[in-house]
Order: structure tokens, then C-alpha cells, then sequence
């Protein structure tokens, strides 16, 4: 098949069939330079940003929250177009009319948006309540399965945060294929796949994909109407960079007003992109500086991006994320690393519109990628602590070389793979619970197999493990099944249609699981071993804190004796996971992933044995627990490295925070410094790094003068935030951080 | 070998990426030292190079180009022998080994360590006789026959120099460390630093009285005042 808008692209299969990377493979330049060829920003850019940045002062102002917009159910066309200066956008498109205006999506649940409507003094509108009187949302659906005891989980927090209340995201479209092909050629594709369907046996799954191909078919279809509303028609293959972008952009923007997933996240655009830059330039239709205001342009738009939450999920979720993702860099199949000029002018948006969260850049590293590139990313990281790095030496071998990041560290194949995403169980509370012989002392709740409080005056390892191995086999049960429930629940009344259609119709599909406090257990499984451990115990006889007496090997000091622990525990979840079959045979994955969660877990859990104090907040993933390290930042990160990948197929994430002066005398020294941590900590396996370049005095004051520091981004788990964005609590808890620092 | 604390991710002490052991104990008390902590001998943990030398390894990842293993202290010159045996190890092992010393030491031992020291990082505190005696405890001489051996040997060396206002600060200070630089062609780079107070609760929690409690810190325009000199 040809196309005149394809004209000067290589050929190849790409032309018959949706295939992406085989267009990228065939079409792409590897730039193996340094970022001396960046333009800067246009007055046109500092112009417009200038206005972003006073919209989001005032939402700032207003408690967080601009506006939202009550009277309509967000969906693909609901909205007249908006725009943030219309003469001067080169890009264009808003989630509603206007800018950081917050639609309303009662989809996933109407409770969480007339809740989250009233925190912020707004009243959802009788029209809208009335639209969905007689409706069925994803959320009533769950709670009319759920049993007893999956309710009781939910209550104690011993598994918290799922996806049943709210759009459970982490699928990402593959929005390139809408600028490579245009939506006709999709919908095409599509309907051979739905006639095909009447070839085989009808039975649920294939009747449930069938009406899931009418769904994506005719969201297609509503994503050609939203276009059009703007004035564009998206139905052919872009023809220029312009176009590819903006094809690219009103994908994903159909996808985040059709979903208010806890992730949205964008794949891998920006190496696609520049093949479109390329030709224009060879064409000598476009400039440099042309080019990087068309990227400035398109992040602006991901920088508003906005979704309505209400204050409970904020805990969870804090500083308004949307995990707009993009991975970038990496290595090909074929040796040379995807690592483009669009690569850099991507990173560049950091310094032509500042630092900030979003979208949320992860550099997938390999020791082979350029050396241009890697120092580029390591300034970039020192300059505004903005983005995050993942192994692609690890991962490449299992995704291969068209693969993207969902959320902070879940991996999947771009259009070929999805996940059904799951929150965490809190592993910590379950060990007290074991403990306790299925009583949690923070929620007086009993919960689990019900036996006698473990007895002694001191704890002993093996009767702790034994009885440990049998709540996590309890609860692993009960965790798939819960799973099971909801993503069935999400399909049937919240089914991702935009999304989908940015897929193949074949998918392979995770279920991805997740632990938090697994620093803690390993501490506490460390002191119970190598310490004295006394247990505490109320007058109804249960155990509500410990005496540890001795020293016992910490996670964080490169000291098998406990890493291994930690390494073992996660082993034990999945394999215990893998025991429950899931819904439409997902592969089951794990992550030791927080968020900035770990507050809240640490919240919910009384004292345990490691001496973390009742209340207190864990440490954010796979971290060890805060000022515990003892032998410096590289054995920190080497017992963090041990977690094996095999047993986390949904991610390790590690948060690091050093302060400049560690890093390096001079920026020269910094930049070269953080490449060889980076190239050893990945050489190890390890998973994933958060980089934070900064001294704590920095955070106290942003803490105490909040508005000196309007645009203070910091990592935090899998993400970065804007400092001023997090609770107090929040706040605290990641000024308590380590912050490596040689004396 | 009496160790007192490992640091594993070293920046300030050699090139690169460092993996930092401090030994135990040193015979000397300079006023400014900012690691009262490490000056008795009978402290510190007891580890074999063998041992220290399977840790180090553990991070050679991590070391680039110019990274590999730092010895500091305390004064490694004073266990010369075991210090040696560890560099033998880590070079075997490709791990680039450099020594932080105040070289008022000259043995055997020491010339042993010096045949497995790839970079020197020599602390010369004063550039007189009567300073060193006065605020370090011991003579220039030996520290300045280390340098001639070192040179002697070509082993690449960078001196450093903590500048203590009142006492190094001046710009004669500085001429006579460059003229020491010059004549000796080992010397490929030059460290000025800033005098720090932060270790006065070191000292505090050790319950010694702190000498260069009442002296000031130099300015950053002080400190690239001399730097520009060199």
C-alpha cells in the first residue's frame, strides 16, 4: 500500500499491516552527538508558557483546582473546542473548554465525583446525576460482587488503593498509529478483525471482544468527529511533523477525556516524531527552532492535563499526577540505540519551559546508549530532578526494542500488551496480622485465618515464618480474586475504547499486583533473626509493639544477611500469587511500588519489630527505610538491586536523593559522576531509579515559603511532583528521606 | 587492618566514582583535622584486605573510566603492609587503587604500597617547617622526601591543601605550594580546600576541645582568589 503523505519514507511491512516499529526501525536517524545543536525557546513559546504559568498560579490559589465543569459527562465530544491563546497554539486541543477547567467522569463511579466536586465547593449537576441514575458505573458493578471478606481487606488497608471507585489506567494507546495511518485505515483494520471474529466459536470471550471491536470502532469514529471540531481531519496520514504530532496529540487527548485512569500515559512518540522533523528538514520546510517549538508546543498541551480526584485518592496519589510517561532512548534489536535529535529536544522542554512533573520523562538507559545523550540526561537530572531512568538492558530482552513504560515502572509492549492494574497489599500490617493470629490492632478488625496470638517472650524466626507463609497464601488468594472482580467489573461498564483501538485486537495481558513495606518486613524479619525481639502485648492479649534488643543487619547496607530477605519476600508474593487463576488469563506480575502511598500504608500499620513506630510512614518502594544506611549511597543501591526482576515483572522502584556536593565537586564532575552510577547501578540488573540532585535545606524551606517555590519538582516514587503540590504530610515525610551525603 | 567507617560512593577523594575505606588511627593531630574520630589506634573494626578487597568488588560497576578504591583515614601509611596487600588485590582485579596520605611516613612497607598506588592524593598542609610543627605535630621533611620519592617513582599525585584563614590563606602560602607543583613533575594537579567547621561535634561528642573553633572559614571569593593563582 502506498500513501502521498508517506512520500520519502522507507518501505516496508509497515505499508500493509499496523506496524509502528517497523516503520520507526526502517525510517529512524540515530543521533550520536550532544545537545549543542538545541535551539531555545521562541518569544511565541515564553509568550504562551508565560500564560500557563499564571493559569497555574491561580489554581494554585483556588485550593488546586481551577474549574470544573459539572454540567457534562467528559467523553470525546462533549466539549466545545478550548484553547490557551488560539492565534498563537501550534498544537491544539483541551480535555474541556477551557484550560485546566476539569471535566467530570462518572464512568468508574458517581460517588468519587460528587465527592470530589463538593471538596472543591462545586455541585455535580442535576443533569448529569440524572444521566446516570439508571446507569451502572464500573464502581457499582464491583460492589455488587464483592464478597464479605474482600470488603474487609479493603477496610483494614491491608490492600488499598484498587482501582474500583475510579478508571484504572495504566493502558497505553499506541497514539502513533493514528499519525502514521489515519483512522480510516484503522477502522479498517478493525472491522476485518470484527468480521473475522464470525469465523470461529462464539462463546463469552469471543462474544465479549466482538462487542468490545464495535466499541473501539465507533470511538474511532468519535475521535475523527473531536478532530473535525478543531477544524482538522484526522481520517488520512499525517503529512508533516505538525500533523504527526498533532494526529498523535488528539489520540491521546480522546483517550483522557473518554478515561480517568490513574495513569495515562503516552508510550514512546518522541523518536517517531522525529522522523516526521527529519523529512520536514531535509524538505527545508521546518527549522531547528521551528522543530522545538512544535515539541514546546505539544508538552504545554500534556502540561495541563488534568483529571478530578478527590482528597482520599490524593493521599494515595499525591501532587495531581497523570503519569504521562514517555520513555525515550534505549537500544534497537539491531544495535543502534533509538536515541534521536528529538530525543534531546524532548529533555530540552525542561529548560525552554522549565522543570516540571509532567509529562513524566524516563530514560530508558543502557550502558551501549551514546555518551552524548547519557551525560545530556545526567545535566538534565542535576539541573531539575524531572526524570526518572529504567533498565533497557534489562527489559529489551523481554519487550524488545517498541516497548513503553505505563505509570512509573510497568513495562509493556506499544499496541501488543495491557495491564490490568492492582495497587499494593501492605505486607508490613500482614505480618502483624500473622502475628496477631488474624487480628489488626489499627483497625480492631479481625481478618484473615483466625488463630491464637504468637506466644514467647522473645519471637522466634521460624515460627514467625511459618505462620507469615500462610497469611500471605491467604491473602494472595484473596488479592487475585478481588482482582478478578474488578477488572471484569472495569470491562464490561468502563471499557477502554479509545485505548483498544490503539491496539491490536489480539492483547496479552498483565495483572499487575503490587507490595508496599517491604524494607519494613525485611528490617523486622531481620530483627526477629539476628536480634532480640520482645512482643508488647495489650490487655486483650494481642501485640501492639516490640522491644528489640541488639543490632541486626538493615536493607540498604549491601548486607545479604537481610537483602536476601527482602529479595525472598517478593519471591514468596508471586509465587503464592501465581497459585489464583485470573481473569482472561492475565500474566500475573508484582511491583514494589509506592507511590507516595507509603504514608499512608505507614499510617494504617502499627509499630513493628524493626523499630519503625506506630503510624510511622514506610519507606516509598523498594527503598530502605530512611537514615538506615550506613556504608553510602552505591550499597544502598546494590541491596535494592538484588530484588530479583524475574519475581517484579511490574517494576522495583527506587528513590535516590543525593545532595550536589556528594555528586561531584563541579557540574562537569556531577554529570560524570551520576553516568557511572547509572551505567554500574543498571550493569547490576537493577530495575529502576528515581535521581534527586539536592540539599535538604532546599525542601525546608520549600516547605516553610511555599511560594518562593512555585515550580520546585522533586521524584518521588516512579514520578516527580511539584514539591508545593504534596500534603504537609507528604512533605515531611520526604524532607525525613536519605539524602546521601559524605561528611 | 583497622578500618573505621567505609563510605561507598566517594566523589571527592581521587577521580571518579570512589569506593572510600578510612582506616583507624593516625599519629598525627592537625589542628584542622576534620576526622578526630579516627586518630586512635586501638578503635576501629578489624577487617582483612582479602575481605575488603571481595567488597570492593561488589562496586566495580559502578567505577567508569577513572573510578576504583580510595584509602583514607586516620593515616594508611601506618599499616602500609595490609593497605599494600588490599591495592595488590583490587589492581589484580583491574580496580584503579589511590591513597590518601599526610606523607610523613617512609618505610619498607610503605615503598611496597607505593608499587600498587596508582594516584597519590598528598595533603600537604603548610608549605614551612614551623607551621608544620606547630599545627600538625611533626616536620615538613619527611613529608617533603615523600614527595621526592613519589616523584622518583612517577606516580601520578595530586596535592592538596586545606586553606585554614590565618593560617595557610595567604598568597605566599600559595606561591611556595605552586613552586613545589613545578618542581615536581609527578604533581599533575592541584587541590585547594575550603577549611570546614562541620566536624566541631565531632569533636564534641568526643569531648576534645576543638583548636579552630574561634577560626573563621574562608569565602568562595577567597578560595578562587588563590585558585586563580594556580
Amino acid at each position: 500500500m502506498v500513501h502521498e503523505n508517506w512520500n520519502g519514507f522507507n518501505g516496508g511491512v509497515w505499508q500493509d499491516e499496523i506496524n509502528v516499529r517497523d516503520f520507526i526501525q526502517n525510517n529512524y536517524k540515530e543521533y550520536r552527538g550532544d545537545e549543542s545543536f538545541l535551539a531555545q525557546a521562541t518569544e511565541r513559546t515564553d509568550r504562551l508558557m508565560g500564560k500557563v504559568q499564571e493559569l497555574f498560579r491561580l489554581e494554585r490559589a483556588r485550593g488546586g483546582v481551577l474549574d470544573i465543569d459539572t454540567e457534562h459527562a467528559s467523553s470525546l465530544t462533549s466539549y466545545i473546542p478550548g484553547y490557551i491563546d488560539k492565534e498563537n497554539e501550534i498544537i491544539v486541543g483541551l480535555q474541556t473548554d477551557a484550560p485546566l477547567k476539569r471535566g467530570v467522569n462518572p464512568f468508574g463511579g458517581i460517588r468519587m465525583v460528587r465527592q470530589a466536586c463538593a471538596a472543591y465547593g462545586y455541585k455535580l449537576s442535576d443533569k448529569v446525576e440524572e444521566g446516570f441514575m439508571y446507569r451502572t458505573t464500573h464502581n457499582d458493578g464491583v460492589f455488587r460482587a464483592y464478597t464479605d471478606e474482600m470488603r474487609a481487606a479493603r477496610r483494614s488497608h491491608v490492600i488499598t488503593g484498587l482501582p474500583d471507585a475510579y478508571g484504572r489506567g495504566r493502558i497505553i494507546g499506541d497514539y502513533r498509529r493514528v499519525a502514521l495511518y489515519g483512522v480510516d485505515r484503522l477502522i479498517a483494520a478493525k472491522k476485518i478483525d470484527k468480521a473475522n471474529m464470525a469465523n470461529g466459536n462464539f462463546n463469552q470471550e469471543t462474544t465479549r471482544q466482538t462487542e468490545e471491536l464495535f466499541q473501539q470502532i465507533t470511538f474511532l469514529g468519535f475521535m475523527k468527529e473531536m478532530a473535525a471540531m478543531y477544524g482538522y481531519d484526522i481520517s488520512e496520514p499525517a503529512k508533516n511533523a505538525r500533523e504527526a504530532i498533532q494526529w498523535t496529540y488528539f489520540a491521546y487527548l480522546a483517550s483522557i477525556k473518554e478515561q480517568n485512569g490513574a495513569a495515562m500515559s503516552l508510550g514512546r512518540v518522541s523518536t517517531f516524531f522525529d522522523i516526521y522533523i527529519e523529512r520536514d528538514i531535509a524538505n527545508g520546510v521546518l527549522t531547528e527552532e521551528e522543530a522545538q517549538e512544535l515539541m514546546d508546543d505539544f508538552v504545554i498541551k500534556l502540561r495541563v492535563a488534568r483529571h478530578l480526584r478527590t482528597q482520599e485518592y490524593n493521599e494515595l496519589f499525591g501532587g495531581d499526577p497523570m503519569w504521562i510517561t514517555e520513555a525515550v532512548g534505549g537500544m534497537g534489536e539491531d544495535g543502534r540505540s533509538l536515541v534521536t535529535k528529538n530525543s534531546f529536544r524532548l529533555l530540552n522542554t525542561l529548560y525552554t519551559l522549565g522543570s516540571s512533573p509532567e509529562p513524566n520523562i524516563t530514560i530508558l538507559w543502557s550502558t551501549q546508549l551514546p555518551e552524548g545523550f547519557k551525560r545530556f540526561c545526567a545535566k538534565v537530572s542535576v539541573d531539575t530532578d524531572s526524570i526518572q531512568y529504567e533498565n533497557d538492558d534489562l527489559m529489551r530482552p523481554i519487550y524488545g526494542d517498541d516497548y513503553a513504560i505505563a505509570c512509573c515502572v510497568s513495562a509493556m509492549k506499544l499496541g501488543k500488551q495491557m495491564q490490568f492494574f492492582g495497587a499494593r497489599c501492605n505486607l508490613a500490617k500482614l505480618l502483624l496480622i500473622a502475628l496477631n493470629g488474624g487480628y489488626d490492632t489499627s483497625s480492631e478488625m479481625h481478618i484473615g485465618p483466625q488463630m491464637s496470638v504468637i506466644e514467647g517472650t522473645s519471637l522466634d524466626f521460624d515460627a514467625v515464618m511459618k505462620r507469615f507463609d500462610k497469611y500471605i497464601e491467604w491473602l494472595m488468594h484473596l488479592y487475585v480474586n478481588t482482582m478478578n472482580v474488578i477488572h471484569y467489573m472495569h470491562d464490561k461498564y468502563a471499557y477502554e475504547k479509545t485505548q483498544m483501538a490503539l491496539h491490536d485486537t489480539d492483547v496479552e495481558r498483565f495483572m499487575a499486583f503490587g507490595i508496599a513495606g517491604l524494607s519494613v518486613v525485611a528490617d523486622s524479619l531481620s530483627a526477629i533473626k539476628y536480634a532480640k525481639v520482645r512482643p508488647i502485648r495489650n490487655s486483650n492479649g494481642y501485640i501492639e509493639g516490640f522491644e528489640t534488643i541488639g543490632d541486626f543487619p538493615k536493607f540498604g547496607n549491601d548486607d545479604d544477611r537481610v537483602d536476601l530477605i527482602a529479595k525472598d519476600m517478593a519471591h514468596r508474593v508471586i509465587t503464592e500469587l501465581r497459585k489464583t487463576p485470573t481473569y482472561r488469563n492475565a500474566i500475573h506480575t508484582l511491583s514494589v511500588l509506592t507511590i507516595t502511598s507509603n504514608v499512608m500504608y505507614g499510617k494504617n500499620t502499627a509499630a513493628t519489630p524493626d523499630g519503625r513506630g506506630d503510624g510511622e510512614p514506610f519507606a516509598p518502594g523498594a527503598n530502605p527505610m530512611h537514615n538506615r544506611e550506613e556504608n553510602g549511597a552505591l550499597a544502598s543501591l546494590n541491596s535494592v538491586a538484588k530484588i530479583s526482576y524475574d519475581d517484579c515483572r511490574d517494576g522495583v522502584s527506587n528513590t535516590f536523593s543525593i545532595t550536589p556536593d556528594t555528586l561531584g565537586a563541579n557540574e562537569d564532575e556531577r554529570c560524570t559522576n551520576l553516568v557511572s552510577i547509572l551505567d554500574g547501578y543498571f550493569a547490576k540488573m537493577a530495575h529502576h531509579i528515581n535521581v534527586n540532585v539536592m540539599n535538604r535545606e532546599t525542601l525546608l524551606k520549600a516547605y516553610e515559603n511555599p511560594e518562593e517555590y512555585p515550580n520546585l519538582t522533586i521524584r518521588v516514587s516512579g514520578y516527580a511532583v511539584n514539591f508545593n503540590k504534596l500534603s504537609r504530610e507528604q512533605q515531611r515525610e520526604v524532607i525525613s528521606r536519605t539524602f546521601h551525603e559524605a561528611m | 587492618m583497622k578500618v573505621h567507617s567505609i563510605q561507598s560512593l566517594g566523589t571527592l577523594d581521587g577521580p571518579g566514582v570512589r569506593f572510600v575505606v578510612f582506616v583507624q588511627g593516625c599519629h598525627l593531630r592537625c589542628k584542622c583535622c576534620h576526622n578526630p574520630d579516627t586518630w586512635k589506634m586501638t578503635d576501629g573494626k578489624d577487617m582483612s584486605a582479602e575481605e575488603i578487597a571481595t567488597r570492593v568488588e561488589r562496586y566495580k560497576e559502578y567505577f567508569g573510566t577513572d573510578g576504583g578504591i580510595t584509602v583514607s583515614g586516620g593515616e594508611p601509611l601506618l599499616q602500609a603492609d595490609e593497605v599494600a596487600r588490599l591495592f595488590e588485590l583490587c589492581r589484580a582485579n583491574g580496580i584503579n587503587t589511590c591513597l590518601d596520605t599526610s606523607g610523613s611516613v617512609m618505610n619498607d612497607d610503605v615503598k611496597k604500597l607505593l608499587e600498587v598506588t596508582d594516584r597519590v592524593l598528598l595533603d600537604i598542609k603548610y608549605t614551612n617547617d614551623a607551621d608544620y610543627l606547630e599545627n600538625v605535630g611533626c616536620s615538613i621533611s619527611p613529608v617533603l622526601e615523600f614527595l621526592d620519592y613519589l616523584d622518583t617513582v612517577q606516580i601520578p599525585t595530586t596535592l592538596r591543601q586545606v586553606i585554614i584563614p590565618t593560617l595557610n590563606d595567604t598568597d605566599e602560602s600559595v606561591e611556595k605550594l605552586k613552586a613545589i607543583r613545578d618542581s615536581h613533575s609527578c604533581v599533575d594537579s592541584v587541590e585547594l580546600l575550603a577549611f570546614r567547621k562541620m566536624c566541631e561535634t565531632k569533636y564534641n561528642n568526643l569531648g576534645i576541645p576543638f583548636p579552630l573553633a574561634d577560626t573563621p572559614e574562608p569565602t568562595k571569593e577567597q578560595m578562587d582568589e588563590l585558585k586563580n593563582m594556580l
